[in-house]
């Protein structure tokens, strides 16, 4: 099969790949980038494990194809922290305990960035209809939801 | 002490930041190779033929492989020997691996598996509880029966009684992470293998068994798993056998991943039950005698079925003092996918049949039912006033001093004849009642449910008792590695995985405290079948119990040799050495811990340890349904208010209140976080989360869009989470319980509150089978109505 050159920006960094025009941007993040942080829990748009920031808007990486990023700007995981600083989302995810196995944090904290990111202040339901989409087995969501409503207050102080 | 601190999970920064591997993250060299399995779509049958051409000459395929073709039989059953990895001419479910297609790409595998035609002359399938009763199709060759007491006579006699049926659904594990293994060649025939599984000893003989080496030619590492819950203890079998017998064909690096649905079709679920029961009580609620008859669907292979049966009679009293029950158990083999363990382990679905007689025995009498189950209770231990809360030397709750019972003209023994002695429901169900409002919120349903026809409400309150050991007596035991390096850092090793629970950290922090130093200093390394030999699988819930006392004796071993050696040096005695605080005081000296090490070092102390350790006091035969089989019980109790809606079955839990026991928990953080997950994964287990076969034995519910495990909008919108405070009675690690299996029981409170809601439409029983789904619901509404 034909491969397709991409050039696109991930993490603030200009990347360009070569994909098979039926690749999912998730293997291209995973197999040809190394980038390792979006997980495949089913493929098929329903578990949000592999979840990534397309131009600010939360979409399943295993449902965009790789050379839908052209031009595009992804965030991924690896991106989230600031060098050895991490977001107050990762910060919280830690200090609440919101996480067990850890295979959906990285999903969970990209729906929750892009959540806050367009809404600071977020009704505990606007958060958890928001991350509806996000399967976790492990933790039973409370902990996640309350480091969520937790990052929006210090993100909303830090902007003040 | 680093031990009850809530610390977070040791490779929480990892996850945060995406860097946590998992096996399918592991880099692998170039030429590396995927695999993928051909599966029968037909669930019982023979083979006639197989036309694997197409698949040979798909794009990126090196090999295929039939039964014909592998080396032996390669077994990749527990137990019983009765799973070849390939069908070996005979198909028995809809699903099962026929060949296995080794290509250049994981897409390449799976695209090219679906190319082969396999001719299966079709049998008749055994699918169902009663076609498989009709057939005769047991394991064991009939059912089991344990008894205690006179039952029929205790029903014959009886002023009042009742009977019924309740239909309980399966469950997907849905890791969330799928299955996968990965092999490494290495020289001279050897194998290391990564895998996602709870039993890297049982994947290590396997893999050994498969390439006709001894065990020690086979080195299996588990780093972590994304999620396990019991479907990694026997299902990662097939994918690291199959990896290691095409890495050994090709010599290249072999990877296996079960895309999500192959991954529900082909592995194991919780078994799904019937359970019967013919109760006689008298007009206080007191029941005097049941006759369970439980039946299992295990699917077409053995695996670990039997000890689940077992565990679901073993949990058939739950909290209750029963003075007669007979209990017999169906093992039925069916062509379905080989059910297995799953959290709980079988006690989820024993205890939902009893709480169902509970519940059925409330309705019946008008009493309520946290006051029926009262009445039910085992006796309370006396109050604890010397249990002590030193790290414990894993004896277990001596006779000599144990706690009388308060009823003492009571005896306070199960149906298998363990007394029980450390019973708290009483104390715990007091708070929990009275931090929940039970009372008010009881008639404030009331009061709603008068009010309102179409939303109705229902609140329940539901106890557990779970009984923590492995029944397989021999299992009981666990070893550790533990190094001090110059430094005074600490590297430390067990038998246990990490599949989320925490247990690394919680072990780690044990270590921490053996030798008085921050938790940072013990470095816990990835599960290792090369440094940790003969391990039990992380099951049972018995992690932590085991490996934390394993690893408390390695790090005493070494304390031991430092302390001698420290003593001697600076001419104190060795009970003056103290390590504490970072630092070893000797008498009136005081060295930073790794000063002290560094001295041992040049004064030739091994600081290098293994520790091992046995669950003693524990002693079962399963035939007779006799023993002690539990070191301790676990108990916790929860309150679930739900409301329904009686014109489409719709349902929500409003509020959930849980007090359970820890024990002293080594980490308070990681154990409510347990029983949070649990409770969510127990209540899904029971209303959302249904299991569909068809007529020819296809699954059809094999994706998240047709399966509905709980979502964060699912969540109950107050969750009030507590942990009992008291110590463990018996003397494991620091006195801290098991906190795994218990608290996914906590579940069924919410089933039951359903219950109640539909008991709120009308007078019948509504007879509410699981999974309450929507559907079911509407029925039992119907139902409630109808009588
Ligand atoms: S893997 Fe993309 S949504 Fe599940
Ligand atoms: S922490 Fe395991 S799936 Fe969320």
């Amino acid at each position: 099969m034909a491969s397709l050159p991409v050039s696109t920006t991930i993490n603030s960094d200009d990347v360009e790949y070569l994909c098979h025009a039926d690749e999912s941007l998730l293997d291209v993040l995973r197999d040809r980038l190394g980038l390792m942080g979006a997980k495949e829990g089913c493929g098929t748009g329903d578990c949000g494990a592999c979840s990534v920031i397309m131009d600010g808007r939360v979409v399943c990486s295993c449902l965009v194809l790789g050379a839908e990023a052209e031009g595009r700007n992804i965030e991924t995981i690896e991106g989230m922290a600031d060098g050895n600083t991490l977001h107050p989302l990762q910060q919280k995810f830690i200090e609440h305990a919101a996480l067990q196995c850890g295979i959906c944090t990285p999903g969970f904290l990209m729906a929750a960035k892009a959540l806050l990111d367009t809404n600071p202040d977020p009704s505990e339901e606007e958060i958890r209809f928001w991350l509806a989409g996000n399967l976790c087995r492990c933790t039973g969501y409370d902990k996640i939801v309350r480091a969520v409503a937790d990052a929006a207050i210090v993100m909303r102080e830090e902007r003040a | 002490m680093s031990v009850a601190r809530p610390l977070p999970h040791d490779a929480a920064p990892l996850h945060v930041t995406g860097a946590a591997r998992y096996v399918d993250d592991i880099p692998t060299p170039a030429g590396t190779l995927h695999l993928a399995f051909g599966t029968s779509a037909v669930a019982a049958g023979r083979i006639l033929s197989m036309d694997l051409d197409a698949v040979r000459h798909a794009p990126g395929v090196v090999a295929v492989l039939t039964h014909a073709d592998l080396p032996r039989d390669c077994d990749v059953s527990p137990a019983a020997h009765d799973e070849p990895l390939l069908a070996d001419g005979v198909v028995h479910y809809v699903g099962q691996a026929v060949f296995l297609v080794i290509a250049e790409s994981h897409l390449a595998a799976r695209h090219a598996a679906r190319l082969g035609r396999v001719e299966i002359e079709a049998g008749t399938p055994i699918l169902t509880i009663d076609e498989a009763l009709e057939a005769g199709s047991h394991f064991e060759g009939g059912p089991i029966t344990w008894s205690r007491g006179d039952t029929e006579a205790a029903l014959a006699g009886a002023p009042r009684r009742i009977s019924g049926v309740m239909e309980i659904g399966g469950q997907e594990h849905f890791y969330l992470e799928g299955q996968a293994a990965l092999a490494f060649p290495q020289e001279g025939g050897d194998m290391v293998v990564h895998s996602s599984s709870q039993h890297p000893t049982e994947i290590q003989h396997k893999v050994a068994h498969a390439l006709g080496i001894p065990m020690h030619g086979v080195r299996v590492e588990v780093r972590r798993m994304g999620g396990g819950f019991g479907g990694k203890e026997s299902q990662g079998n097939a994918l690291a056998v199959a990896c290691a017998v095409a890495a050994r064909l090709t010599g290249r690096a072999c990877k296996m991943r079960y895309d999500r649905d192959d991954d529900m079709v082909i592995t194991g679920k919780r078994h799904d039950f019937r359970i019967a029961y013919d109760v006689g009580f008298d007009d206080e609620g007191q029941i005097l005698g049941i006759e369970f008859t439980q039946y299992a669907r295990c699917g077409w292979s053995q695996d670990l079925s039997l000890p689940v049966a077992d565990r679901a009679m073993l949990h058939s009293d739950n909290a209750y003092r029963i003075p007669a029950m007979r209990i017999a158990s169906h093992r039925l083999k069916t062509n379905t996918q080989s059910a297995t363990a799953f959290r709980g382990f079988g006690g989820p679905q024993g205890m939902l049949g009893i709480e169902r007689v509970m519940d059925h025995l409330a309705h019946e009498t008008g009493l309520d039912g946290a006051e029926i189950r009262r009445r039910n209770f085992y006796a309370e231990a006396e109050a604890e006033t010397k249990v002590g809360t030193g790290p414990g030397h894993g004896h277990k709750f001596g006779a000599a001093h144990s706690p009388k019972a308060r009823y003492s003209e009571r005896e306070n023994i199960t149906h298998y004849g363990m007394e029980v002695t450390d019973f708290i429901l009483g104390g715990l169900t007091d708070q929990l009642l009275a931090s929940s409002d039970y009372a008010v919120r009881r008639a404030a349903v009331e009061d709603w449910n008068a009010h309102n026809s179409i939303l109705k409400r229902g609140i329940a309150y539901a106890p557990v008792k779970f009984g923590i050991s492995f029944t397989l007596t021999h299992l009981n035991q666990a070893g550790a590695l533990v190094h001090v390096y110059q430094d005074g850092s600490i590297h430390l090793n067990h038998g246990g995985t990490e599949m989320g629970q925490g247990l690394f950290q919680k072990v780690a922090q044990v270590a921490a405290s053996r030798f008085g130093v921050d938790p940072a200093l013990v470095r816990i390394t990835a599960t290792d079948t090369g440094k940790v030999p003969n391990t039990s699988a992380t099951a049972a819930s018995s992690g932590s119990d085991l490996n934390g006392m394993a690893a408390k004796a390695a790090c005493d071993t070494i304390r031991d040799r430092m302390a001698e050696c420290l003593a001697e040096l600076h001419q104190a005695r060795v009970e003056e050495v103290v390590f504490a605080n970072g630092e070893v005081r000797i008498g009136t000296t005081t060295l930073p811990f790794a000063e002290a090490v560094q001295l041992c070092y040049f004064n030739r102390v091994s600081l290098s340890a293994t520790g091992f350790y046995k669950t003693p006091d524990i002693s079962w035969n399963r035939v007779a349904g006799r023993g002690r089989p539990f070191f301790y019980f676990a108990y916790g109790a929860a309150v679930t208010e739900v409301v329904i809606d009686t014109l489409t079955g719709e349902n929500r839990i409003l509020r959930a209140d849980i007090v359970h026991d820890a024990g002293a928990s080594l980490n308070p953080a990681l154990d409510i976080g347990q029983v949070e997950g649990a409770y969510v994964q127990g209540a899904g287990w029971l209303t959302t989360e249904e299991l569909v076969w068809d007529d020819a034995g296809r699954l059809r519910t094999h994706a998240p869009s047709t399966y509905k495990i709980p979502a964060c909008s699912d969540r109950p919108d107050i969750f009030n989470v507590a942990l009992w405070d008291g110590p463990n009675r018996a003397e494991t690690i620091y006195r801290s319980k098991a906190v795994g299996e218990p608290p996914l029981m906590l579940g069924i409170s919410a089933f039951l509150a359903l219950s109640d809601a539909c008991a709120a439409c009308g007078s019948g029983y509504p007879d509410l089978d699981a999974p309450a789904t929507p559907e079911r619901v509407l029925a039992a509404v119907t139902r409630a109505r109808q009588a």
